[in-house]
């Protein structure tokens, strides 16, 4: 199967990418500690920096790198570079340059060497490929430092940058994009200025292009000019004036063609739009909803045959676009959206919680979320719930987390909430003893959610109250009596259950 | 978790659903102290509910740039020499010859020999330089377009262009595939002068590589229209990409 094969390359590729010099244990001790740390960053909101992107730049550095470089050696390698007689000579001073320009000292001592910038940009838009490629390198290195006044020393360069993202030379494109991506993470002044440069048409012209390298850089590009504070306002606007929503979601689409690395970056791309609630009525009319739930069909298809594939990467923001996207339909159009109609989609995502559950289930409450928000106002989709025997899985969850578990509930109280005709068939079955273990439980919220759906399971169908009172449900109720939040509810419920 | 063994079977099947159970709602159900209304919720960016996402998708990142970092492996093969008339760089790694042959013959002008790295900027170039229709129509109205791609602002000149690129796309001054038309003669002085310094191999130069100075000078503005040589975007190299993808414009030009 086609799309199978594709996913099976990229996880490959997934595990090559972290050189194993280093035994399993240790890899796993760092990455909890970059985990830990991309945590705090991003409750500092600084998620999106270039100190989190690479980590410890001087362990990337090959072995036998340049040490740092002085001011006479930079002068030297660019003059060489830039008048030197052999090609082989001016190539690999600039290679040399590159490496010493790993490191923070020589980046500070190169710009503030008089004219370096000048002579390393001429060098990029000079008649010599391979020292344009070089050149591009460097100036790389130097996009990616921690520090400010070296990125932003990169500036001069961008209109070139940008130029020559509309060539056809795919490796020194996704050079270029990789290091406008890092210029765009570096603050509002870069981008007030790569945005009247036109990055935006830049974009929306590489995303044309048929290289998957080139593709993925454009959609890591993109992500992250999306993320930036004032895209809701200053970007995203004229971001879906071009045409990039259009080819974002072609790139997106389920079949042989679908690449999951690169359908990975324009996911993410998506949601960053979809959640700044800038237009996505737009959105809608491009046909988002139903390429991601074609795609959230495909993706259940996959997960039953790959192992370890990563797709939760992939999994993760389609599911937030198709659920936030949820919200901007109307009520009555929600069945409407043929799709969204589907029972496929129900089966789909239960199969992807079930792969949750195995591979990542801090993704599990977003998988929930998504659940919610399609059988919320769908008594189509409660009667899929109900008709698939989806009910018991679904109770399966709920003592996982707290948070787990009230999403859980409030699921049924979707189903439950219908009437009569749904609640016949919640009960009597499985969700009596869940709710009976779920109503001793200390949290606030997940018993409170209980309570609404044994006030709605007692109003539609009577017996319930019987059998509750029968297996000292009462009692389970008492120790809530004094709880601010629960006593009034739990009042009433024993009420109703006393004297029907 | 268990899932019932014919869902499998039913994400592979058609697409519908079963007829919906009918709906009958008491108004007893949302009466005080009760609240539940089914309602769809929706996240914002920063929400701490996308915690868990986010820093996966950081994770992931992290790899992917630290690999972009490290200099690619180039796939050796014996020397060879670029087949292109009149050049005679030699290369020993395909992505080398690669980039050499997009970047200096990919958009080259056959009129001048001049290479850019768009086809863009190719075609301003070929409009302007060497289209006598072009030169007629600019003394009656405004013909030189911005060259930013997505603007399409129309000056009467250079400077003027110049000026809009410089203040309002924010590009330097010496944007250096803007440069102007040199080919006039005794007139622009300046310009000729700029030329006899040059030689070909001169490498502080931009892209373009220009015919020597004695060339230039005795190439009028050409009367006859002539096809700009551009190499088929058929052609590709070692990595099997698909092309033939870009414009739909033509590419050859006829007056």
């Amino acid at each position: 199967m086609p799309i199978f094969s594709s996913f099976c390359m990229w996880s490959q590729r997934q595990s090559l990418l972290r050189r194993v010099a280093c035994g399993v244990e240790e890899l796993r001790c760092r990455r909890r500690e970059r985990e830990a740390a991309l945590r705090k960053a991003r409750r500092e909101r600084q998620l999106v920096s270039k100190r989190l992107l690479r980590e410890a730049p001087e362990e990337a550095a090959e072995e036998g790198a340049a040490a740092v470089l002085g001011e006479a050696e930079i002068q030297h390698f660019l003059r060489l570079a830039q008048r030197g007689t052999e090609e082989k000579k001016r190539e690999e001073a600039l290679v040399t340059l590159r490496q010493g320009l790993q490191h923070l000292e020589t980046q500070q001592t190169f710009i503030r060497l008089e004219g370096s910038m000048q002579t390393l940009v001429g060098l990029l838009t000079c008649n010599r490929a391979l020292l344009q490629l070089e050149a591009a390198r460097c100036l790389h290195e130097l996009s990616h430092s921690e520090q400010s006044m070296v990125a932003e020393a990169c500036l001069p360069a961008t209109s070139y940058l940008l130029t020559y993202l509309s060539g056809h030379s795919s490796n020194f494109i996704e050079l270029c994009l990789y290091t406008l991506g890092n210029l765009i993470v570096e603050s509002e002044a870069v981008r007030k200025q790569l945005l009247p440069q036109g990055i935006v048409p830049a974009l929306a012209s590489c995303i044309q292009s048929p290289h998957m390298a080139v593709l993925e850089a454009v959609g890591y590009a993109l992500s992250q000019l999306l993320q930036a504070k004032e895209a809701p306002e200053e970007i995203i606007p004229c971001i879906l004036n071009s045409t990039l929503p259009q080819h974002m979601l072609q790139l997106m689409q389920p079949g042989p063609k679908l690449n999951p690395g690169i359908a990975v970056e324009f996911a993410w791309c998506l949601h960053y739009i979809i959640c700044s609630q800038v237009n996505n009525a737009l959105l809608i009319t491009h046909g988002a909803l139903s390429t991601l739930a074609l795609l959230l069909l495909d993706l259940a298809e996959v997960v039953q045959r790959t192992e370890d594939a990563g797709l939760e990467l992939l999994a993760c923001p389609v599911i937030r676009c198709l659920s936030n996207l949820l919200t901007e339909v109307a009520v009555e159009d929600v069945e409407g959206q043929m799709q969204l109609g589907d029972e496929r989609v129900v089966a789909a995502l239960f199969i992807l919680l079930e792969f949750f559950l195995q591979k990542q289930p801090s993704l599990l409450p977003e998988g929930l979320w998504l659940l919610n928000n399609l059988t919320a106002n769908s008594p189509t989709l409660c009667t899929s719930l109900l008709s698939l025997d989806l009910i018991e899985p679904l109770l399966q969850l709920s003592s996982l987390s707290n948070m787990v578990s009230v999403l859980v509930l409030t699921v049924l109280c979707n189903v439950a909430e219908k009437g009569p005709a749904y609640c016949r068939r919640l009960w009597p079955g499985p969700l009596l003893p869940c709710l009976l273990n779920t109503v001793t439980l200390s949290d606030t919220e997940v018993v409170g959610q209980s309570l609404e759906l044994l006030q709605l399971l007692f109003l539609y169908q009577p017996e319930a109250a019987q059998d509750f009172l029968q297996q000292s449900g009462l009692q389970a109720l008492e120790r809530h009596r004094e709880e601010v939040q629960l006593q009034d509810r739990v009042r009433a419920l024993q009420q109703t259950a006393l004297h029907g | 978790m268990l899932l019932p063994s014919a869902l499998r079977a039913r994400l592979a099947g058609a697409p519908g659903a079963a007829e919906p159970l009918p709906v009958e709602r008491s108004p007893a159900a949302r009466a005080a102290p009760f609240g539940f209304v089914p309602r769809p919720v929706r996240f914002p960016r920063e929400h701490e509910f996308f915690e868990d996402g986010d820093v996966q998708r950081h994770l992931y990142l992290q790899d992917v740039i630290t690999q972009v970092a490290e200099a690619p492996e180039k796939s050796r093969v014996p020397e060879f020499t670029c087949q292109v008339a009149g050049c005679c760089q030699v290369f020993a790694a395909l992505e080398d010859y690669q980039h050499h042959y997009h970047m200096m013959h990919g958009n080259a002008c056959s009129l001048c020999s001049r290479a850019f790295p768009s086809e863009h900027l190719l075609d301003a170039h070929i409009l302007e330089w060497h289209d006598s229709l072009f030169q007629v129509l600019a003394e009656r109205q405004d013909m030189y377009q911005c060259l930013v791609e997505g603007c399409r602002e129309k000056f009467k000149n250079t400077q003027d262009r110049k000026d809009h690129m410089v203040r309002l796309h924010l590009y330097p001054a010496d944007f250096r595939f803007d440069k102007p038309k040199t080919s006039r003669g005794p007139s622009m002085p300046g310009a000729i002068a700029d030329l006899s310094t040059r030689t070909l191999a001169d490498d502080g130069d931009a892209m373009e590589v220009c015919p020597s100075p004695m060339t230039l000078s005795s190439a009028p503005v050409s009367e006859k229209r002539t096809y700009s040589h551009r190499v088929p975007s058929t052609i590709c190299f070692g990595q099997g990409a698909l092309r033939g993808f870009k414009s739909t414009k033509k590419k050859n030009k006829h007056h």
